[in-house]
């Protein structure tokens, strides 16, 4: 009722004039039968009912809710003031727009990747379950399948488990489509039930599905509206996936994208696993999931799987079965290793935040001291000191509000861009903005417009307020108390912006490095691209190894290409696949004790020399090491450093459980002919000992690397057209040069550096900005004091030292205060630095030059224009 | 003359929606009448303040114990009236009754302080 009221008021101001004028000539015409004359009739009538305009503005107040009017007052007080400063006003503005929008975004990302449960049935009971090695730091282990089949029969925590690991086919068409090879995933039949996932068209895997050799298959919904149009007949159909006919069971809906958007196919877990495979407890490469009972503590369920898997570990000494299980839950799972550096970011955002709001709060006590007398004259007629508050205050909402909505839009486009440009990012959820989000963003606002307003409304209307009265302008030390506030806020804004710098330092400081890092083969003019052979077509070893052979020689005679390798991966693309062994020669362990592991590759004999990987000691492989006469091993220098510390590897042999030789299931040992070179795995982290096997053992998917004379990407086409010429159904993959597999992992690392460093820039023009404005104001108010020294014979160089020093007291105490908390903060991310440590001399040195060259520079303009005052104008100046 | 009207606009001020309610029982009436007629009633003891009745009148319609309509008044001007609603004739009931205690209240309590001096 009110609210019609008040959006009614006009209408009814008009009918209230209507009214009045009703009134007065009604009375009029009573005065004039009284016998006034018409003129007097109509002055007692006004007399009668007094001021007109009284009785409007009684009813327009009656109809107005009074604190919605104040506050419309106070907006609209603020909105003239922020008018008449327009520079103060857009810097405060855009200020507050950069720091909300970036924080914005970065919680958008934060929510979407760590607290969004996922859209499955009851997120908060999934979780991934891995072994876990005791001794060794906390692992997330990949599972053994055998160990898998244990916890699930013999453990009664988990409502159910269920097993994936990730696979790759040739999609192969039946219409003379392209072949393409496609990433795939093996699930158990039960995984989607438990994860409560139903098929947007036909039907599960059912348990009949989930044994050797079967060949059904479930589509995702990216592959089914890609390849297959959408066109739901193709449930039922068939389709080839290296060369086999498989059944498509149904179809995933298109939301479901765990556990990455890039996985096209799901088959049954068993479908193509070897019975070994599945019998093995050391064959490390799955993934577990499970949902735990409602009644049943996660602890207790994971002490049960623990303890089913110790009786495996005591099952098997000698193979790498490991002790223990951990668990953590499906949303970290998935959030993996972004969780780091998404916190680090968030903070540093936190910060910017931070800043940003000590800045405007910074102008707006400026402002404050101008009004300064005002304030103290109403405060002493009897204004409240909380309308006085919320009058000030109105001005840092308005800014904020102005500012959070521009950061609203501006946050639109940046988080699009972070989701796009942050490799690392799971994908499972999309990452945008929801209703959440703005809330957040509306909170941010106001509590950045609480900082930024009410410090400043607080140091204006203390009590110390009255004493502006009392005090004359020229002794100048009213304003004390406000600079040394003013001056304290800068030293916060300046140790933190000392914290950004540094944490920025390092992590670009750890890029440069990871950058400059030797990865100890050749890089430049280096194209690699990767292929499968289908196991149908290619089904012996001496078939697969034909084709590679043939390949290899015909890349070799290619003009431009000055080398040729064939391995199993290159350098740079990451772990692959570890190995546990013993060394034949070397005393037995004793019980209990790890058994040492080494990351595994398989290369062409000409690999080494192609990739300019140099021999240490004994020789390469040879072109008659094939087959059944290849068990001759090859190890890295780390491997011989760390394994064979003071003799010589070459002739020992290596007792690898799990590469017994083909047909002789007792006979694991192989004989080490040589030692070459380390690389990196992967760009920051360290090498590791690495066994490299011949590849012309027999395999059927490997990794070309052309090493060329010019521009390797001049390649890419004739290499394909060349495989092609081999076998035209066989689809080519990851055709990428040496430099784009470097780069690709290095953006995480130039990502967080960039943005921390974006951060870190920004603050610092915000802080010394703020050091330019204090100083300004100081200056302005000891301009009278500054005229009397001078003319007492102060030289100018002295104010100038001595304006200096006043404004770079709070910088170095600012600086100070950073460091201190920048040596406890760094050591947070220490992880995620390579090849530097938190308190890196150099990085802080130059925090600290930085800081101060920009310090000195902001503080330069102000104290030479003190310095350079006349005397006399600084005298007569109120 | 002003000055002397105040205590009784005092009064007037709680009392106002309770006698415009009764005086609009006998029919509809515009501003001008209603004012007219407490005026007239009271012996010109009470004088209505314009400043109160509209804002009086307004309210007492959001309430919806007296509802509006524009018609031509006794001169044949056009002229805001106000009429007595159902929901006003219970609210005049009430205000009444409660108006009838409180006088015969301070009527006792002025009696016996009377007797007792």
């Amino acid at each position: 009722m009110s609210w019609m009221r008040f959006l009614h008021r006009k209408r009814s101001d008009s009918e209230l004039q209507d009214e009045i004028d009703t009134f007065l000539t009604e009375e009029t015409a009573d005065n004039e039968a009284r016998g006034m004359s018409p003129d007097e009739a109509r002055r007692q009538a006004r007399l009668k009912f007094g001021n007109p305009q009284k009785v409007r503005e009684s009813l327009w107040v009656q109809n107005t809710p009074q604190r919605l009017a104040g506050i419309a007052r106070d907006v609209k007080y603020a909105f003239r003031a922020l008018s008449r400063t327009p520079g103060f006003s857009i810097v405060a503005i855009v200020v507050m727009a950069l720091c909300l929008g970036a924080a914005t975004s970065l919680f958008t990302v934060v929510r979407s990747v760590l607290l969004r449960p996922l859209p499955f049935r009851d997120p908060a009971r999934l979780v991934m379950v891995y072994e876990h090695f005791r001794g060794g730091e906390l692992s997330y282990h990949p599972v053994a399948p055998a160990d898998f089949y244990d916890w699930r029969s013999k453990t009664r925590g988990f409502e159910d488990m269920a097993i994936m690991r990730s696979a790759g086919y040739n999609l192969t068409g039946v219409r003379n489509e392209l072949p393409e090879s496609v990433d795939a995933e093996a699930g158990s039949a039960n995984l989607f039930s438990l994860l409560g996932v139903q098929p947007a068209l036909g039907r599960d895997f059912t348990e009949a599905d989930d044994q050797r050799g079967s060949a059904v298959v479930m589509l995702t919904w990216s592959v089914f509206e890609r390849r297959f149009a959408g066109d739901a007949k193709i449930v039922g159909g068939q389709i080839h996936l290296d060369g086999k006919p498989y059944t498509v069971a149904g179809v995933l809906p298109s939301w479901f994208t765990y556990p990455n958007a890039g996985i096209e196919l799901w088959v049954p877990y068993k479908a193509d696993a070897s019975a070994e495979m599945l019998q093995h407890h050391d064959w490390h490469g799955s993934q577990v999931v499970a949902r735990l009972r409602p009644d049943v503590s996660l602890a207790s369920a994971i002490a049960q799987v623990g303890a089913v898997q110790y009786q495996n570990h005591l099952l098997y000494p000698n193979d790498p079965v490991a002790e223990d299980v951990v668990s953590r839950s499906l949303n970290e799972d998935l959030a993996g290793d972004v969780k780091k550096p998404l916190t680090l970011m968030l903070s540093a955002v936190g910060c910017m935040l931070l800043i940003g709001c000590l800045n405007v709060a910074n102008l707006l006590v400026a402002r404050g001291a101008a009004r300064q007398k005002e304030v103290a004259i109403r405060s002493a007629l009897g204004a409240q000191r909380a309308t006085l508050i919320r009058e000030q205050m109105a001005e840092s909402v308005v800014i904020c509000a102005a500012g959070g909505m521009g950061g609203v839009l501006l946050s639109l486009g940046a988080t699009e861009w972070l989701a796009k440009t942050w490799k690392d990012l799971p994908t499972a959820q999309s990452i945008h903005m929801d209703g959440a989000v703005i809330v957040l963003a509306c909170a941010l606002m106001f509590a950045a417009a609480l900082i930024a307003g009410l410090l400043p409304a607080l140091s204006t209307t203390g009590k110390s307020m009255l004493k502006a009265l009392q005090t004359s302008v020229r002794t100048g030390s009213s304003s004390v108390s406000r600079t040394a506030l003013r001056k304290s806020l800068l030293t916060a804004e300046i140790g933190i912006t000392v914290v950004l710098l540094a944490a920025a330092g390092l992590l670009l400081k750890s890029f440069m490095q990871l950058r400059a890092a030797n990865m100890g083969c050749v890089i430049d003019n280096t194209i690699t691209l990767q292929y499968n052979l289908p196991g149908k077509e290619y089904d012996t070893p001496e078939k697969q190894n034909a084709f590679n052979e043939e390949l290899l020689a015909q890349v070799k005679a290619m003009p431009g290409v000055r080398g040729a390798a064939l391995g199993t991966t290159v350098p740079g693309t990451g772990y692959w696949g570890t190995d546990e062994f013993t060394v034949k020669e070397h005393p037995p362990l004793k019980v209990g004790e790890h058994l040492p592991n080494a990351m595994t590759r398989w290369v062409d004999p000409g690999y080494f020399s192609a990739l300019g990987i140099p021999l240490v000691s004994g020789r390469f492989f040879t072109s008659d090491e094939r087959v059944a006469r290849s068990y001759k091993v090859i190890v890295s220098r780390q491997f011989a450093q760390q394994y064979f510390t003071g003799e010589d590897p070459i002739g020992k042999h290596l007792h690898i459980p799990g590469r017994a030789h083909d047909g002789a299931p007792n006979l694991m040992d192989w004989e080490i002919v040589g030692v070459v070179g380390d690389i990196l795995y992967q760009v920051g982290k360290e090498p590791k000992a690495t066994i490299y096997f011949p590849i012309l053992e027999g395999r059927g998917g490997a990794m070309l690397v052309v090493h060329t004379a010019t521009d390797p990407l001049q390649f890419s086409v004739p290499l394909q057209k060349q495989i092609a010429s081999l076998n035209p159904e066989l689809p080519v993959s990851d055709v990428l040069t040496m430099k784009q597999i470097i780069g690709a992992s290095l953006v995480n690392a130039s990502l967080s550096a960039t943005l921390v460093l974006a951060f870190a820039i920004l603050s610092l023009i915000l802080a010394s900005v703020g050091l330019y404005g204090v100083l300004s104001y100081l200056t302005t108010q000891r301009t009278s004091e500054l005229g009397i020294r001078m003319a007492l014979g102060a030289q100018r160089d002295q104010l100038l030292q001595l304006m200096l020093m006043d404004g770079l007291t709070p910088a170095l105490s600012g600086l100070g205060l950073g460091l201190v908390m920048s040596f406890a903060t760094t050591r947070i991310f220490q992880s995620m630095l390579f090849g530097t440590k938190p308190l890196d001399p150099v990085v802080l040195s130059g925090v600290i030059a930085t800081l101060l060259a920009v310090a000195v520079l902001a503080c330069l303009a102000p104290a030479w224009r003190a310095s350079r005052l006349d005397p006399m104008k600084a005298l007569r100046t109120e | 003359m002003r000055k002397s009207s105040e205590p009784q606009n005092e009064m007037l001020k709680g009392t106002l929606d309770m006698m415009i309610l009764r005086t609009l029982v006998g029919g509809d009436a515009h501003g001008h009448t209603i004012a007219k007629v407490i005026e007239r009633t009271s012996e010109d003891l009470l004088e209505v303040e314009q400043g109160s009745l509209y804002p009086a009148l307004h309210r007492l319609e959001d309430r919806r114990w007296v509802s509006s309509y524009w018609g031509a008044s006794e001169n044949n001007r056009k002229a805001k009236f106000y009429r007595l609603t159902a929901e006003g004739r219970k609210q005049l009931v009430r205000e009444t009754s409660r108006w009838r205690q409180m006088t015969r209240a301070i009527g006792l309590v002025m009696g016996e302080e009377g007797g007792a001096q």
